[in-house]
């Protein structure tokens, strides 16, 4: 072999030897393999060679190019390798238990119950509807049956407005105006009324812990023919199961509301002891949750819908009472206090 | 109302049921039972009948006796008394060595140096009243040694029914009533009750009555002389006790007694004071003493029961001082009366007094009752005081009936109803224990409602539903799905843009949403220096705060941001609710729904809190609506407004809102150091605005030109007016401009804008870039604008 090539050898491998970063390694592949390296420079200067010497010569130095290249581009592995192993030594270890940045913002607890609640009747086909808080006497009690010396309509329970208006006691106080509104559908398309309605309601009360002026009910119709006792049954019993995300036991007693008949109280097993009695369900094993019945015959008939053609059940939810229990809220107050130091705490809870 | 068990069962046999089980069932299927039952008696036992025999005068103890009793058995038992109506002679309930009374259980015990072998009981440490004046005498003729048990009705089980559940069942507030649900959850029979046969009385004199009024509805009077019973039988006595009643003297508790046994309340007038009864209103007010020793005051519309002219009871409410019964009255007028129910229910209110009449004829008692419940009067009148003499025949002017009521319905009604199979024998049956009378043909159902049910209950076929279903029991109701055909939910609008925004200003901005009052807190408010605005006003406040309905959420988010200011630097609240803008043509209120949003910040400058709220009005717009906001100068029209930089909110070129600072004043009040601004929109006009669809750009396969200018722009030149500048060139190949860079000095406002052009069906020329952009400078430089560099 001819000296040059050997001697250029050797001179690759001290020079890679002694190298110990990428840039110096890119100087020294042009300087070998570049244009006008010397390796290249060896192949150019064959041309001058004798034919015979040709071939060996062609082979030796191609022989170092090929050993050239790749003892740099094992270099450069190696080189790179170190690199990173630098680099994830370099990196700080950080503390991972060090405190959250949690700037995050907050539903009010209402708005979670609620969008629960219009989830599960959205899904069994209850439209949600809105209404006003500023009502009229037609709506809150003579559309619904309230005659005009019911002890409901009396002064201290009801906030009334200096026009003859009121602020809505119950959130039946839309159902005539639903029923209004989705009647024509039912009556000449056969659509069921299915409408859910929840709304804050205001009572004339001193509040404490468990009162409140102001809360939130959610009300629900259902129209049709043939709507039962068993059907209303059935839909509460859903409700609530979806609602506490288990089996809910459920019982209905007699209860009186103008606006039903007949009208029910539903209790709830409760919460807390399972029924077996505890201070919150003051021992009974039952908690009272929402009252429910089939609709009047006078309130379908103001609606405009025949009760002898139709039937249909409606429900009273209480959103607030439904939020205390399921968050543990204490005091009813909390909710309308604006509080943060209370609110936050609701980030999500779908 | 508290109810015993003895009482009831003196109406039907409910041997051999499990009776807390049955009042368990009653509050499934009539009304709600409270949930503690007392078990009267339970801890009573060994208690006798014992005389005095001899008593001595404890030698070291001014208070203590020394008592030989009898109780029947061969030797007397010695006995230290404490009480002090001792006396031989007396017969009194004596608790032997080893008997229970409450938690003490009778042993021989040393007092002062002599041993008692036993107690002598008075009725309180017995639970049998409240009286602890001194042991029990016992005037009942029976043996000593007898357990009083055996004689008196000690033992019984008393639960208690929300009065709440009762306001539509007037014929439940008395034992019979009750124990007909009874009878029909037990399915026995029901006892007639005992009665005295009023018509042998016809051929004596009438009482002299009148009824001048049509709100008395019915008013039955008799008249009984030679009166001679002062004290109340025990039995009644006890009764009356366990049923939360004092006994008060013997016609007293008989009324009180029926009250409780009928529901009718009843009242017995001296018959010296009461002659000559008119039911009646007067023209003017006064005072009128009730036997309660209150002097209250009537007006014209109170109803009276009156003695010719002179007052002597508030019809249905509480009878007078002066006509009441006492020590030597023998003889009595009994009022049976039935009254308005709405007019007892608003004198009460009136007078602030409620009474267990009033609360009774508040329901619509059944005026059929007034007559039957003289008779029991006089039935139970007699029985416990033999002598007694009517001296009037029944007096009765029935003024107004309530009609009758015929109820039609079919099987196949029910069956819709119900949604389950309830057979027809149960049905009849059910119906007819409550009192119904049923005829079934076929399956066509006549019912004849009873005269205690028409008052207000059941009038229609709709409340049989209810009769049939609550014995039947809901919890045997089997629960099925309807059947109804299935159609897609559609949300409105704004339902659908209001849970859009929370989600957004929630995990978006980090924003808390609040809820609050929709009237003004006139103290809160002053705090800051903001006064109520005039406003509809709540004609029946009771807290003289809030009188006013409040017309924009903002002033009640700057309480709330004052009440937080501690909670953090920095925050952001929000809420959706609902103001009332004042009154319409028709004087309805102009109720609206807002959205409010309010920033507070001690760490960040005015400026950036101000854009960061625009930037969140914007993101709304934008991610709701696909929408750009626009906005208008807007000159403050509240108190709270800080006059520079409050705008109008624009939406599809309508105002929807406002974004402004609160008010300096308004700002210190809450907070030295923090800077807070506040956004208030109409959430109907925002849901209203075009929702506008996303359409497709598809990027260009092309490059894009990129070119920047920086602008010094004169005050008062607002970026709206630069953006007309390009825009204003309609290039379609000016696909986005942005904002890169800003530099303000005292006196230059600059900034520097990237122009990105580029087209889909070609690479771009410098050149017509460069024509589009002299165009740009042009119309920029005609605004005054000057253009810095490239």
């Amino acid at each position: 072999m001819d000296n040059k090539i050997l001697e250029l050898k050797d001179e690759i491998e001290k020079r890679l030897a002694k190298i110990s970063d990428l840039a110096d390694l890119d100087n020294a592949r042009i300087s070998y393999l570049g244009k006008k390296g010397s390796i290249t420079a060896l192949l150019k200067g064959m041309k001058d060679l004798a034919a015979d010497q040709k071939k060996a010569f062609g082979a030796d130095v191609n022989q170092l190019k090929t050993f050239a290249a790749e003892r740099i581009e094992q270099k450069n592995k190696e080189l790179k390798e170190k690199q990173i192993e630098m680099e994830i030594k370099a990196m700080p270890k950080f503390d991972i238990s060090s405190p959250a940045n949690l700037d995050t913002g907050s539903y009010h607890p209402i708005t979670l119950v609620q969008r629960q609640c219009e989830t599960i009747f959205k899904s069994m086909g209850f439209n949600v509807e809105d209404y006003a808080e500023v009502v009229t006497d037609y709506e809150c009690f003579e559309s619904l049956n309230i005659p005009k010396h019911h002890p409901a309509r009396d002064m201290q329970d009801t906030y009334y407005l200096e026009n003859g208006q009121l602020l809505k006691s119950q959130t039946s106080a839309a159902q005539n105006a639903i029923l209004r509104k989705y009647g024509p559908a039912l009556i000449n398309d056969g659509v069921p009324i299915k409408a859910i309605f929840p709304g804050r309601c205001f009572r004339n009360e001193a509040t404490d812990a468990c009162h409140e002026n102001t809360f939130f009910q959610m009300e629900g119709v259902m129209v049709d023919k043939d709507i039962s006792i068993s059907n209303l049954i059935y839909f509460m019993k859903t409700m609530l199961s979806e609602v506490f995300q288990k089996d809910i036991k459920v019982r209905l007693r007699p209860g009186f509301f103008p606006f039903v008949e007949p009208g029910f109280e539903l209790d709830i097993s409760c919460l807390i002891c399972g029924g077996t009695g505890c201070p919150s369900c003051k021992h009974s094993g039952w908690l009272e949750l929402c009252p429910c019945g089939m609709i009047h015959p006078n309130v379908l008939r103001e609606g405009g819908i025949d009760p002898d053609q139709y039937t249909g059940f409606a429900f009273g939810l209480g959103l607030t009472r439904l939020a205390m229990m399921k968050y543990g809220i204490k005091d009813i107050r909390d909710l309308n206090s604006g509080s943060l130091k209370s609110l936050s705490q609701f980030t999500d809870d779908e | 109302m508290l109810l015993s068990m003895n009482w009831i069962k003196d109406f039907v046999d409910l041997s051999g049921l499990d009776l807390v089980e049955l009042i368990h069932r009653f509050s499934l299927s009539t009304a709600e039972v409270e949930n503690e039952i007392y078990f009267k008696g339970k801890d009573i036992s060994g208690i006798v009948v014992a005389e005095i025999k001899s008593v001595e005068e404890h030698p070291k103890s001014r208070k203590l006796h020394l008592l030989k009793v009898d109780i029947g058995s061969d030797e007397l038992i010695d006995v230290v008394c404490g009480a002090p109506n001792v006396r031989v002679g007396m017969k009194t309930a004596f608790a032997k060595v080893g008997a229970q009374v409450g938690e003490i259980t009778i042993a021989p015990r040393e007092l002062a140096g002599y041993t008692s072998n036993g107690m002598c009981c008075g009725e309180s440490e017995i639970g049998i009243s409240d009286d602890n004046s001194g042991i029990m005498e016992i005037t009942d003729d029976v043996p000593l040694g007898t357990d009083i048990k055996t004689i008196y009705d000690v033992d019984d089980i008393i639960f208690e029914v929300d009065n709440k559940s009762l306001t539509n069942r007037p014929d439940l507030w008395g034992h019979y009533g009750i124990a007909r649900e009874f009878a029909a959850l037990a399915g026995r029979q029901l006892k007639p009750l005992e009665v005295d046969e009023l018509s042998v009385y016809n051929d004596l004199p009438p009482v002299d009555m009148k009824i001048e009024d049509k709100l008395c509805k019915r008013y039955s009077t008799i008249k009984v002389e030679n009166i001679k019973r002062n004290i109340s039988p025990v039995n009644i006595r006890i009764r009356l006790y366990y049923c939360g009643m004092r006994a008060i003297n013997f016609l007293a508790d008989l009324t009180n007694y029926l009250m409780l046994e009928m529901g009718q309340p009843m009242h017995a007038f001296d018959a010296r004071k009461v002659e000559q009864i008119r039911i009646k209103r007067f023209d003017t007010g006064f005072t009128f003493r009730t036997l309660d020793g209150v002097d209250r005051n009537i007006d014209e519309n109170t109803l009276m029961i009156c003695n010719n002219n002179t007052p002597v009871a508030i019809a249905g409410i509480m009878g007078g001082l002066d006509s009441e019964i006492v020590e030597d009255t023998t003889t009595l007028t009994l009022e049976s009366a039935t009254f308005d129910a709405a007019s007892v229910r608003k004198s009460t209110v009136r007078l602030s007094h409620r009474t267990d009449a009033s609360m009774r004829y508040e329901k619509s008692l059944d005026p059929e009752m007034t007559v039957p419940a003289i008779g029991r009067f006089l039935y139970l009148l007699k029985k416990y005081d033999s002598d007694v003499q009517v001296v009037s025949s029944l007096t009765d002017e029935y003024a107004e009936k309530f009609p009758s009521v015929t109820l039609h319905f079919d099987q196949a009604f029910v069956d819709k109803y119900t949604g389950i199979k309830i057979d027809s024998d149960t049905i009849v049956k059910t119906l007819t224990g409550l009192g119904f009378d049923v005829t079934l043909n076929n399956c066509d159902y006549t019912v004849e409602v009873p005269s205690w049910r028409i008052t207000k209950d059941v009038t229609m076929k709709a409340d049989i539903i209810e009769e049939i279903t609550r014995i039947y029991g809901y919890d045997n109701f089997e629960v099925n799905t309807t059947r109804s055909p299935l159609y897609p939910v559609r949300m409105t609008t704004v339902k659908n843009n209001e849970e859009k925004i929370k989600d957004l200003l929630v995990k978006k901005f980090n924003l808390h949403e609040v809820h609050s009052y929709v009237w003004a807190y006139k103290d809160e408010l002053k705090e800051l220096g903001i006064p109520v605005e005039n406003n509809v006003r709540l004609a029946n406040a009771t807290n003289p705060n809030i009188e006013v309905l409040r017309n924009s959420i903002i002033p009640t988010q700057l309480c709330q941001v004052k009440s937080n200011v501690s909670y953090a630097p920095s925050f952001g609240i929000f809420e959706i609710g609902r103001v009332v803008n004042g009154l319409d043509k028709n004087n309805l209120c102009i109720e609206n729904k807002m959205l409010a949003v309010t920033l507070f910040s001690k760490t960040d400058n005015i400026k950036n809190l101000y854009f960061r709220l625009r930037d969140i009005l914007a993101a709304i717009a934008a991610d709701v609506k696909h929408s750009e906001l626009e906005f208008a100068p807007c000159h403050p029209e509240h108190s709270y407004e800080h006059p520079v930089n409050l705008n109008y909110v624009i939406l599809d070129g309508k105002v929807i809102g406002k974004i402004g600072i609160a008010h300096p004043i308004v700002s210190k009040n809450i907070d030295k150091k923090g800077n807070v601004v506040f956004a208030e929109i109409d959430i109907n006009l925002f849901a209203s605005a075009c929702d506008n669809a996303i359409i497709y750009d598809e990027p260009s396969k092309y490059p894009s030109i990129e070119y920047d200018l920086s602008m010094d722009i004169p005050q008062d030149v607002y970026f709206d007016t630069l953006k007309a500048c390009w825009k204003q060139e309609g290039s379609r190949l000016l696909k986005s401009v942005c904002v890169v860079d800003t530099y303000d000095t005292e006196t230059v406002h600059r900034i520097t804008v990237r122009f990105e052009f580029s087209s889909c069906e070609r690479t771009l020329s410098s050149v017509e870039v460069q024509e589009i952009i002299d165009k740009i400078t042009a119309n920029l430089a005609a605004k005054g604008v000057t253009i810095q560099s490239r």
